[in-house]
């Protein structure tokens, strides 16, 4: 080996290449974000601009939007789709779609509502039950994709109609069961709140995480005869993050305070980015999602992967189902139909995970789905008909796929993947 | 050559009348293959011959027609790519077979992460390290995507990943076709290297030098059948007559008339 090659003998294993430019100062770390952004690496850029414009053009419309309260009110619509959005990232990260997610969601309340207020089936029973059919759903969708080769597109849909179907025969000619405003599952869903300390004390954990996570895996590297991490990084980021939580707590806390069903909302995410980023199980979903032939050749079981998938997400979607019936207080045919559908994949597209497959995160569903009810909400506030939501809504879902197929191609030349 | 003689072991792994067929496409007709520890098979023959569709069969990527494979003495069936990596034979593929958005260190491991729960990124990190550098491998960084790696540094990659399981046979599906000259070079070693430790090798390749270096055994493909099997010695034109099918063949004719625009005598008179 000649000098050139191994002029740093001393650097650590993953520094000896003198082409890789050192990103772990400050400046360094802006320029490499700058490169991703520049790359058509966008991540969450677009939520956060989106989110940011927004409340600038509705607090200047009508100041109520940013009132604490109508914020609370917020999360706790939230929560609701937002549930559903967590499943169809677990569908779109395959390059898969679930088109049934709103009717799925329907059927689940309307199984709730039956079981549970007509038929007296204890209500934990009655949410098992519902759970256990979307899974159910999920496992009929997988059978449909992988065995008999049925493209997703395809079968979801049938599924929308026969869903829905079973939606209206289950609440017979009523139409609608309300679910008595006393129960836990009502309160659940409309008034109960964290207390203030508690929501103190959850603002700090993940800053808190994030650097004893950074120190630990230090100590392991270094161990190791790696380069360490930026520890300053991950301080500051740490910092920012939980001086921005501890602010929103704050702000909440003049209103009611923090829904515990948006807590709910922010638990499945946190388990959910887990499962993705950091088991064997979410990297085959980013193999498969990328090159499935590439991740069957791999040795991964390419079809329990897909199965995993759908399942997950008809389950989500029919938790989503629940917790809407308990906002609403009824389990009715109108549950599950409309918008919610759409917006659930809006929500999605929009904090970044692609249509493409192999890209995506938990948390991009619980960014947009902010991104959509902030809209929604801040359009009500202005007297705007249900038509003209719908017509918004569609337009910024087209923005956001194309966002996310001209940033694909920007990636595809930039080498990204 | 320090490998145990061929003659007096068991085959580890021993083909008996292979026959793939696409649809009216018959890729390989009643193919017969052995490999032994501590040998280097090379399978040569000219395009569309049927070379990965060998390898993708002991894969498990495709099923055969007809035909036996026993491995170890046991006749087995390589349903599919994950019992051929369980059985021990690793691949590296002609088209490598890379998750094109995930990283170096995750495509190395993919589908054999350590700590399934709790996924372990530094050890993981440094065993590709460790890896890499067996190969002389010149990559920046294993936390880039392979989208953004060149050519040469993919191959490298999809080699390194056929090591990590500890495999009884490696199949290398022309793993040189994209490589400098050091980086060559390290394959040609670590096949030889592998081969010493007792494994079976069978790579595939284009390159006669190569193969003559590195090989025990040439096994040729003509038109998906077997068509003879030579030693590292055999000259370079008896190998392209097999492999063409003709001693007059384009290969002696192209070097006949260069020959003779040279003025020179020609090499061999042949026939
Ligand atoms: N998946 C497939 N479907 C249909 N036909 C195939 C398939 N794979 C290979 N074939 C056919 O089988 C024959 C052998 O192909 P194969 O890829 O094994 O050739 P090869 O010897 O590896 O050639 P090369 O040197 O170009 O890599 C070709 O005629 C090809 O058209
Ligand atoms: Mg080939």
């Amino acid at each position: 080996m000649t000098n050139a090659d191994r002029n740093t003998t001393a650097a650590p294993l993953d520094r000896s290449d003198n082409r890789l430019r050192d990103d772990q100062s400050f400046a360094g770390a802006l320029r490499a974000f700058l490169d991703r952004v520049r790359s058509g690496d966008l991540g969450m850029l677009p939520v956060a601009v989106g989110l940011v414009v927004i409340s600038l053009v509705f607090t200047a419309l009508n100041p109520v939007f940013l009132a604490p309260n109508n914020l609370v009110n917020l999360l706790f619509d939230c929560a609701t789709v937002g549930v559903i959005s967590l499943g169809i990232v677990c569908v779109l990260m395959l390059g898969e779609i679930d088109l049934s997610v709103g009717s799925m969601s329907g059927l689940a309340s309307a199984i709730v509502g039956v079981l549970w207020v007509n038929s007296g089936v204890p209500i934990v029973l009655a949410i098992f039950i519902a759970l256990g059919a979307g899974a159910l759903v999920g496992v009929v969708y997988a059978f449909l994709f992988t065995r008999l080769g049925m493209p997703s597109f395809v079968a979801t849909l049938s599924g929308l109609l026969a869903l829905l179907g079973m939606q209206l025969y289950l609440l017979g000619s009523t139409g609608s069961i309300n679910l008595p405003y006393q129960s836990e599952l009502v309160r659940f869903g409309q008034i109960l709140i964290m207390p203030d300390w508690l929501t103190y004390a959850l603002a700090v954990v993940p800053g808190v995480a994030l650097v004893l996570g950074g120190l630990s895996t230090n100590r392991q590297r270094i161990a190791e005869g790696l380069s360490p991490i930026a520890v300053r990084l991950v301080v500051t980021k740490a910092v920012i993050l939980t001086a921005a939580l501890v602010f929103a707590g704050w702000y909440l806390n003049l209103g009611r305070g923090l829904p515990w069903m948006f807590a709910l909302f922010v638990v499945l995410a946190v388990v959910l980015n887990y499962g993705l980023t950091r088991t064997k199980w979410g990297r085959s979903m980013f193999a498969v999602g990328g090159n499935r032939e590439a991740a069957r050749r791999a040795g991964i079981n390419v079809k329990r992967i897909y199965l995993s998938a759908f399942v997950l997400c008809s389950t989500l979607a029919a938790a989503g189902g629940i917790l809407a019936a308990s906002r609403l207080a009824s389990s009715s045919q109108q549950a599950g139909t409309g918008d919610v559908n759409l917006n659930a994949i809006a929500a999605a597209v929009i904090g970044g995970t692609s249509l493409f497959g192999g890209r995506g995160s938990a948390w991009s569903a619980v960014l947009g789905i902010i991104v959509i009810q902030a809209i929604s909400n801040g359009l009500t506030l202005l007297n705007l008909s249900s038509s003209l939501r719908y017509m918004i809504t569609g337009a910024v879902l087209a923005i956001a796929v194309i966002v996310d197929s001209l940033a694909r191609r920007s990636r595809v030349s930039h080498g990204r993947g | 050559m320090p490998h145990t003689n061929p003659a007096s072991a068991e085959p580890i792994l021993r083909l008996r009348e292979i026959s793939k067929s696409f649809g009216a496409v018959s890729a390989l007709t009643e193919i017969e293959l052995d490999v032994y520890a501590g040998e280097v098979v090379a399978l040569v023959g000219d395009n569309g011959a049927g070379k990965s569709t060998l390898v993708n069969i002991l894969a498990g990527v495709h099923q055969p027609t007809t035909g036996t494979i026993e491995y170890l003495g046991q006749q087995v069936t390589l349903a599919s790519p994950s019992a051929a990596l369980g059985m021990g034979i690793a691949t590296v593929f002609q088209d490598l077979a890379l998750c094109e958005n995930l990283d170096v260190v995750a495509n190395l491991f993919l589908g054999h992460e350590l700590s399934a729960w709790r996924l372990d990124e530094v050890k993981m990190e440094v065993r590709a390290w460790a890896l890499l550098s067996e190969l002389a491998a010149r990559i920046p960084s294993v936390r880039l995507p392979i989208a953004s790696l060149s050519g040469g540094q993919r191959q490298t990659v999809a080699i390194a990943r056929s090591l990590l399981l500890d495999p009884k046979i490696i199949m290398l599906d022309e793993p040189t076709a994209a490589l400098g000259v050091a980086q060559t070079a390290e394959v040609l070693n670590l096949i030889e290297r592998v081969r010493d430790r007792g494994l079976g090798v069978i790579v595939i390749s284009h390159n006669m030098d190569e193969v003559r270096a590195v090989a025990d055994r040439i096994v040729v493909l003509r038109l998906g059948r077997n068509n003879g099997v030579f030693t590292a010695d055999t000259s370079h034109e008896d190998l392209v007559a097999a492999i063409t099918g003709a001693a007059e063949n384009s290969v002696t004719r192209r070097q006949k008339s260069r020959a003779e625009r040279d003025g020179q005598e020609r090499p061999h008179d042949q026939r």
